[in-house]
């Protein structure tokens, strides 16, 4: 076992975590653009769209940073990727650029009221679009579907993204992601009216979050095996799986409540759980049951030296990502 | 129809080649933000607030359409080159990381600068300016490095498999192409996005004679320009030097050089045909290349005829668009040349029809030298991808129907790129013909 291949993978992991966390809700906002409806409609999406405006690019830069840890560390893994899952990558690709110039024209927009809607149609599609193809990825990898012989895919271009359970996995990556664009709403929004729309949003969105995970769980059993035996033999798993379910509760508690900025962090850890629980499943590996953590290094003497680099790069950036929430998120609530 | 790889690389190319104004923009639009900041902190004239404010705007609509094509290129390096990518992945995995801890950099102190106005102090607020402009010309440097790596690539030996057995992550990272295309690169970004801020305004003063806002931009552009300009010329002349030691094929294109050359004529204008072999309609400076190549007029100049046929790079369209390049970087300095004169004879610019005139047409001058630059650097190595250790056609992915992909690209950049011409016309050139500052200070950021 190579410790610093190890450090990387965890580094990779702790990257997707906070993208489905920063990202992810940015994504999810989406769906209640769509679904704004009400007295409250033209607010609501206003709410939305003031509370991406500051931070929705660097939010976005943990995705880029996956891409590079993977590529740096992983080569092999982000070839064998690239290829294999060409399509619904590409897709998805489509859908992070016609949402952030829809967001971007938006904020900055031209102000007739029919180009205004017209680009909130865009983002609400292709918010919704990215998110479902994402987990779609994150699917394929895990159901043995893809398959790699001597470095080459063997397994052709549809391999794993089309099934039926791909789109379930979808479908509840976007579940999870408008789940936590409800909370993260309810919790930043100002006017008491506002948060009670938001926070019907969330109690909604994450009861329905929670059935889908029961039904990819159990889903998963047949369609990808692997991947659920992993989940069923490890000790770890138990306790995630019910450390998940405990915040769930805990949110739709706190929401309950009224207590939404507690309900922030509780469904914050839970989508980080649910990432978590994933990544641990896939049992060290890329793609399931081919391409391993260490089939997916070219190099392994340059792994030091990336692991550093990265820890000096969390050392800048998380004071300053934090300083970017203070300005913005946190201290709001002190005026 | 167009074959796979073809429309792999012109899929890269239109990315590229879209992507490459908006890095710029990023590069350079913070720092004229910035500079009007601080004027405004130093004068207290509400025109440079003003101007800050607008050039904010601005880089905050071309700095996330850049963010967007940036996210695109790093997923169609692995999309469509993932051979390459698994080859080079380690070797260029240190620039690309250090490249994205300095985009993030951008990212979180433009969201202070642009957010921001009211809710830091002044000196908080400049400070993140800074922050973006610095980190704005690291990160454009660092995607460099990987660029020069390709070029010139360093730092590692192969296997009999073509692995890599051994690598030497520095030497990786700083080649022997690094100084003098990071330099390069760096210093046309101030030029090139100098010259359309100036061009705007410059247009718009014609119009509206003694306008303060757009006279306060033409100002504070101008300097920048007198010391970027000339230097860039300079840089030129290290880049022909640099290229005739480590990429003669590159420089034999360029300069559409047929045969190897003692005292080599420098070319100016003229279409190469039959694959360099001969031109027509050109000028030949006697013994210039020679001077440019290695300073000395009797030295040897290395002609295509000397490099093996399947390793030379279309040597048409690396001529043209280096002609291109040179002439519009000679067209700029001149026009430098023609407002220090004005200056001389104490003239106002920024008042001058002639001048004003000038500047208005040169406007996208430095741009399109930006995009033929980089034609000339990407289209004069090739075939290879990595200059004599890969080719392009290795690289490139398996995946059916990539022509598909490409005039989907084709189509949203073409329809990305004319709206944010459209908003910038909007919020950054329209500002009320003749009005003062009250009126259009509504434009950008939150006024505390």
């Amino acid at each position: 076992v190579n410790v610093w291949a190890e450090v990387l993978w965890l580094a990779l992991g702790a990257g997707v975590v906070l993208y489905a966390l920063t990202g992810g809700p940015d994504l999810g906002a989406g769906v209640w653009n769509l679904l704004a409806s009400g007295p409250r409609k033209a607010a609501q999406r206003e709410a939305l769209q003031h509370a991406l405006a500051p931070i929705w690019e660097a939010n976005h830069v943990w995705l880029i940073f996956v891409i590079v840890v993977m590529f740096s560390a992983f080569p092999r893994a982000f070839a064998v990727i690239s290829i294999a899952l060409h399509v619904p990558i590409a897709l998805a690709l489509l859908g992070i650029v016609l949402r952030g110039a829809a967001f971007a024209f938006h904020a900055y927009g031209i102000h007739t009221d029919r180009t205004r809607r017209r680009w909130s149609r865009v983002f609400s599609a292709s918010s919704i679009a990215t998110p479902v193809l994402l987990g779609n990825v994150a699917a394929a990898l895990g159901t043995g579907d893809i398959r790699v012989a001597g470095g080459q895919v063997t397994t052709g271009f549809l391999a794993g993204w089309t099934t039926p359970f791909a789109w379930l996995v979808g479908a509840f990556t976007l579940a999870l992601f408008a789940t936590l664009a409800a909370v993260y709403l309810c919790a930043e929004a100002e006017d008491p009216a506002l948060r009670d729309d938001f926070r019907t949003r969330a109690l909604a969105a994450e009861i329905v979050t929670g059935v889908m995970a029961w039904t990819v769980v159990w889903r998963s059993s047949v369609e990808a095996p692997e991947l659920y035996a992993t989940l069923m033999r490890s000790t770890w798993s138990w306790s995630a799986q019910a450390a998940t379910a405990g915040l769930a509760l805990t949110t739709i508690q706190l929401l309950w409540v009224r207590r939404p900025r507690l309900a922030r962090y509780a469904c914050a850890l839970q989508a980080a759980l649910v990432v978590t629980g994933w990544g641990l499943a896939m049992d060290h590996h890329f793609v399931l049951p081919d391409v391993s953590v260490m089939d997916a290094v070219t190099y392994a003497p340059a792994l030091p030296a990336f692991a550093i680099t990265f820890g000096i790069a969390a050392l800048v950036l998380v004071p300053a990502f934090g300083y970017l929430l203070r300005v913005f998120k946190l201290e709001k609530h002190r005026h | 129809m167009i074959d796979a790889l073809l429309a792999a690389r012109l899929q890269m190319a239109v990315s590229l080649g879209f992507h490459i104004l908006f890095a710029v923009a990023g590069m350079a639009m913070p720092c004229l933000m910035v500079l009007a900041e601080w004027r405004h902190q130093q004068t207290g004239d509400p025109v440079y607030r003003e101007l800050s404010h607008r050039w904010a705007k601005g880089t905050a609509i071309l700095f996330a359409v850049g963010a967007i094509s940036g996210t695109v290129l790093s997923f169609e390096l692995g999309l469509l080159w993932p051979r390459f990518m698994e080859f080079a992945g380690p070797l260029i995995g240190m620039p690309f990381s250090l490249e994205g801890l300095a985009f993030f950099l951008e990212a979180i102190a433009l969201g202070v600068y642009l957010y921001g106005w009211d809710r830091v102090s002044p000196r908080a607020h400049l400070l993140s300016g800074i922050v973006v402009a610095v980190s704005g010309a690291a990160s454009g440097v660092l995607v460099i490095a990987v660029n020069s790596f390709m070029n010139t690539p360093r730092g590692f030996t192969l296997g009999s498999q073509g692995e890599i057995v051994s690598a030497d992550l520095w030497e990786a990272f700083f080649t022997p192409a690094f100084p003098t295309q990071a330099s390069h690169m760096l210093i046309s970004a101030y030029v090139s996005v100098g010259f359309a801020v100036l061009g705007i305004h410059a247009a718009r003063l014609r119009r509206a004679p003694g306008n303060p806002f757009h006279a306060a931009a033409v100002r504070l552009v101008l300097p920048l320009l007198l010391i970027a300009t000339p230097l860039q010329i300079v840089s030129g002349d290290f880049s022909a030097k640099h290229l005739a030691e480590y990429q003669p094929a590159k420089l034999a294109a360029a300069e559409s050089l047929w045969e190897t050359t003692r005292g080599a004529p420098l070319l100016v204008g003229g279409i190469p045909v039959d694959g360099g072999r001969d031109v027509i309609l050109g000028l030949h400076i006697p013994k210039g290349l020679s001077l440019l190549a290695h300073a000395d007029p009797d030295a040897e100049v290395t002609g295509l005829a000397d490099i093996p046929e399947d390793q030379r790079p279309p040597v048409l369209i690396v001529h043209l668009a280096f002609q291109l390049m040179v002439g519009c970087g000679f067209a700029m300095l001149g026009l430098v040349g023609y407002g220090l004169w004005l200056r001389w004879r104490k003239h106002t610019l920024e008042d001058h029809r002639g001048f004003l005139t000038a500047a208005a047409c040169a406007g996208p001058l430095g741009l399109i030298a930006v995009e033929a630059g980089w034609v000339v650097t990407e289209v004069g190595r090739q075939p290879w991808i990595i200059f004599g250790v890969m080719r392009v056609r290795d690289a490139v992915t398996p995946m059916p129907g990539l022509h598909v992909s490409f005039w989907a690209s084709v189509a949203v950049y073409l329809f990305l790129g004319s709206v944010v011409a459209l908003l910038l016309y909007r919020h950054v050139v329209s500002v009320p013909l003749g009005a003062g500052t009250a009126q259009a200070s509504q434009g950008g950021g939150v006024e505390p």
